[in-house]
């Protein structure tokens, strides 16, 4: 069809047209006016919130008896609106709820301010939030709004931290591209990274001790869970015993697909250039493998032997 | 040992993901309430509390214990706080029972709980501190290369995990408190859900929830009701690092273990302890901690879960309730698996009771697997 033939036309009543309520709707709409909610009660004694004029049960008229219900009231059904339209409560995705107000036995539909469909479920309590301003309609109520279940408390705690002397040795020697390890005086075990005292025997570490920067790995995770720390998904960290040492040190293993890593695998550390090197554990890009045989393992420990 | 005592009230809450009715406090009232219900008795009959949980950075909540000292009814009396990380509910009834052991109090609340939804454990634990060499993702990354190395090292199949992963889950579906309960679950689910931390899978990690669980421990004298006589108590540790350390079967856990069994005089744990509740956060450690506690050879635990040893209906039965596997509140998880071994042996463990248990073991254990509490209860006098 040509475009000529295509033309916009509105039908609306200039001003709108008027609605007259009769006594129960007016009552309601009045009561909202002033910020209160109102069922009416029927003869069967049920109270139907927003009152209707005659009950739809048995097409009697309902009683003179006003009913405040609310203000909260409880979602039982809800349908998520993501794409709001012009014409919609609220200018962002919302849900359309019957809302069973407490004291009514009905529903009543109205928007909830739920910010997801994730928060909304069935049971949920909400209360409304009013207009600045109202004038006796259903909009003076703005919305429903989740009572308050939960808050935020934002808990901070800020430290300067120093890595003590002997995580400092450490640390210069990673900076020179050397590995500084110390040899406990009470039962000789070389601990990587240095420390100052025993863990097994407690004596003090004195003789500093440098490993190599080859060892083996003894055991490993294929981690599918990202991690700043590491480049890619998955990635391999790696329990390594450098030559020299007694205990190993956790690392990433790069330069070969995660499930070809394998326990025994040796591997060497790959350093970053020297005018990058700062004194921190990024100067070990991660280790890789040397092409050497696999080392063979030890049972007792899960260590190289 | 010192004297007698007696667990003789036992209370837990539903564990689930996400408690939004209630409050720490509230939450914690719960369990004790219950748990002083089935003493028949109230706060007033109470000596002393004692609280258990895990990181206060799991809710960003300092000194925990003072501001649930109310909830528990503990104004004008002794109250503590135990932490001892994932072992920590064992520890605190352990800290509890010596004060009555010791003849201090007549009566003792032992309360532990967590509430994960409010922040995240893998948060928590992964903190990157400045200087750490240490690449660690979560428990879940820690534990996964001392799982590969018991596989190198014991030659386990493969599919042993998901036989314990599918078993807790079937033992969970019999206890109304437990977390995950999965209609239908079976080996084709837990092998359709991704590898995490390979080789840890999604179904094979205990789950986040929220929950507490209290227990009323009584010296002989005060006895109400049915008890659970406390026939031994132990706690070892040992440092994460150090030379030498076994990680597959820590020597902290084989001797905390050895202690327990002297107390309680048992020499052969299969055969003598009718239910065991074990801490198996992750699949693979039931037949880790099967050789550990030395309820199967080195080397040879993976063979009993396999045969179906560990069943509700096998000669061992471990996990009854569905374990950590199932229900998983951190801190008091310690305190589920020592509450559900004096549940067994008083019978009232309802549809995932093991029939005719007179001696059970509770066992927890937390940190890099360096920190072990464990106690054995009977259903008769030590």
């Amino acid at each position: 069809m040509s475009e000529d033939l295509v033309a916009t036309h509105v039908l609306e009543f200039p001003g709108g047209y008027t609605r007259t309520t009769g006594p129960v709707i007016g009552r309601f709409l009045t009561e909202l006016r002033d910020r209160r909610l109102v069922g009416v009660r029927t003869a069967g004694g049920r109270v139907l919130v927003p009152p209707l004029e005659y009950d739809p049960d048995t097409g009697e008229p309902v009683t003179e008896e006003y009913v405040e219900v609310g203000p909260a009231g409880t979602v039982q059904a809800w349908a998520w609106v993501g794409s709001p339209r012009p014409g919609h409560p609220l200018d962002r995705p919302f849900a359309w709820a019957l809302i069973s107000l407490d004291g009514a036995d009905t529903a009543l539909v109205h928007a909830v301010d739920a910010g997801s469909p994730k928060a909304l479920r069935p049971g949920m309590r909400v209360r409304p939030r009013w207009r600045a301003a109202t004038t006796g309609h259903i909009t003076d109520i703005e919305c429903f709004l989740p009572e308050v279940a939960s808050l935020v408390a934002p808990v901070r705690a800020e430290y300067r931290v120093t890595p003590g002397r002997a995580l400092t040795r450490f640390l210069e020697g990673v900076r020179d591209g050397r590995f500084v390890g110390g040899r406990c005086a009470g039962c000789a075990a070389v601990y990587v990274p240095y420390r100052e005292s025993c863990p097994a025997c407690g004596s003090v570490v004195e003789e500093e001790v440098e490993v190599a920067d080859t060892g083996t790995v003894t055991t490993f995770a294929i981690n599918n869970l990202p991690d700043p720390r590491a480049p890619e998904v998955p990635f391999v960290s790696a329990y390594v015993l450098l030559d020299g040492a007694d205990t190993p040190m956790i690392t990433l293993i790069g330069g070969v697909p995660a499930h070809e890593v394998r326990q025994g695998m040796r591997v060497h550390a790959v350093w970053v250039p020297p005018e990058e090197r700062t004194l921190s554990m990024t100067n070990v890009k991660w280790f890789e493998p040397t092409g050497e045989p696999d080392a063979d393992l030890d049972d007792s420990t899960g260590g190289a032997r | 040992m010192g004297n007698r005592c007696a667990v003789i009230g036992v209370g837990q809450t539903r564990y689930q993901t996400r408690r939004r009715d209630v409050s720490l406090a509230g939450l914690v009232r719960e369990a004790a309430l219950r748990a002083l219900e089935d003493a028949g008795l109230t706060f007033a009959d109470i000596d002393a509390v004692v609280i258990g949980k895990a990181p206060d950075l799991f809710e960003g909540v300092m000194m925990p214990e003072a501001y649930l000292a109310d909830a528990l009814g503990a104004a004008g009396k002794p109250v503590m706080r135990v932490h001892t990380a994932g072992s920590v509910g064992g520890s605190t009834a352990l800290v509890g029972a010596s004060l009555v052991q010791a003849g201090v109090h007549g009566r003792v609340l032992v309360v532990a709980f967590e509430k994960q939804s409010e922040s995240n454990a893998t948060w928590a634990l992964t903190t990157h501190l400045p200087f750490n060499a240490s690449l660690v993702v979560g428990a879940g990354g820690y534990f996964a290369p001392h799982i590969r190395e018991y596989m190198r090292r014991s030659g386990a199949p493969d599919h042993v995990g998901t036989l314990v992963a599918v078993k807790d889950r079937l033992n969970a579906l019999k206890n109304p408190y437990a977390h995950l309960r999965i209609p239908g679950i079976n080996r084709e689910m837990v092998e359709s859900t991704p590898m995490l931390w390979e080789p840890i899978r999604y179904l094979e990690t205990c789950p986040s929830s929220d929950g507490a669980c209290a227990m009323v421990l009584a010296a002989e004298d005060k006895v109400t009701g049915t008890p659970a006589w406390i026939h031994g108590t132990a706690m070892r540790s040992e440092p994460i690092t150090v030379a030498g350390r076994d990680v597959v079967s820590p020597r902290a856990g084989r001797d905390c273990a050895a202690d327990v069994y002297r107390q309680a005089g048992v020499t052969d744990p299969r055969r003598e302890i009718d239910v065991a509740e074990v801490y198996v956060p992750f699949s693979w450690y039931e037949p880790m901690w099967l050789e550990n506690l030395g309820f199967a050879a080195e080397g040879e635990g993976w063979k009993l879960t396999e045969a179906g040893c560990t069943a509700l209906d096998g000669d061992t039965p471990w996990n009854a309730s569905g374990g950590v596997l199932s229900s998983n509140p951190i801190g008091a998880s310690g305190l589920i698996r020592f509450a559900e071994a004096a549940l067994q042996v008083r019978g009232m463990a309802g549809e995932h009771q093991v029939e005719g248990a007179r001696l059970a073991l509770g066992h927890a254990y937390g940190g890099g697997a360096q920190f072990f509490a464990m106690w054995i209860v009977g259903s008769s006098k030590p």
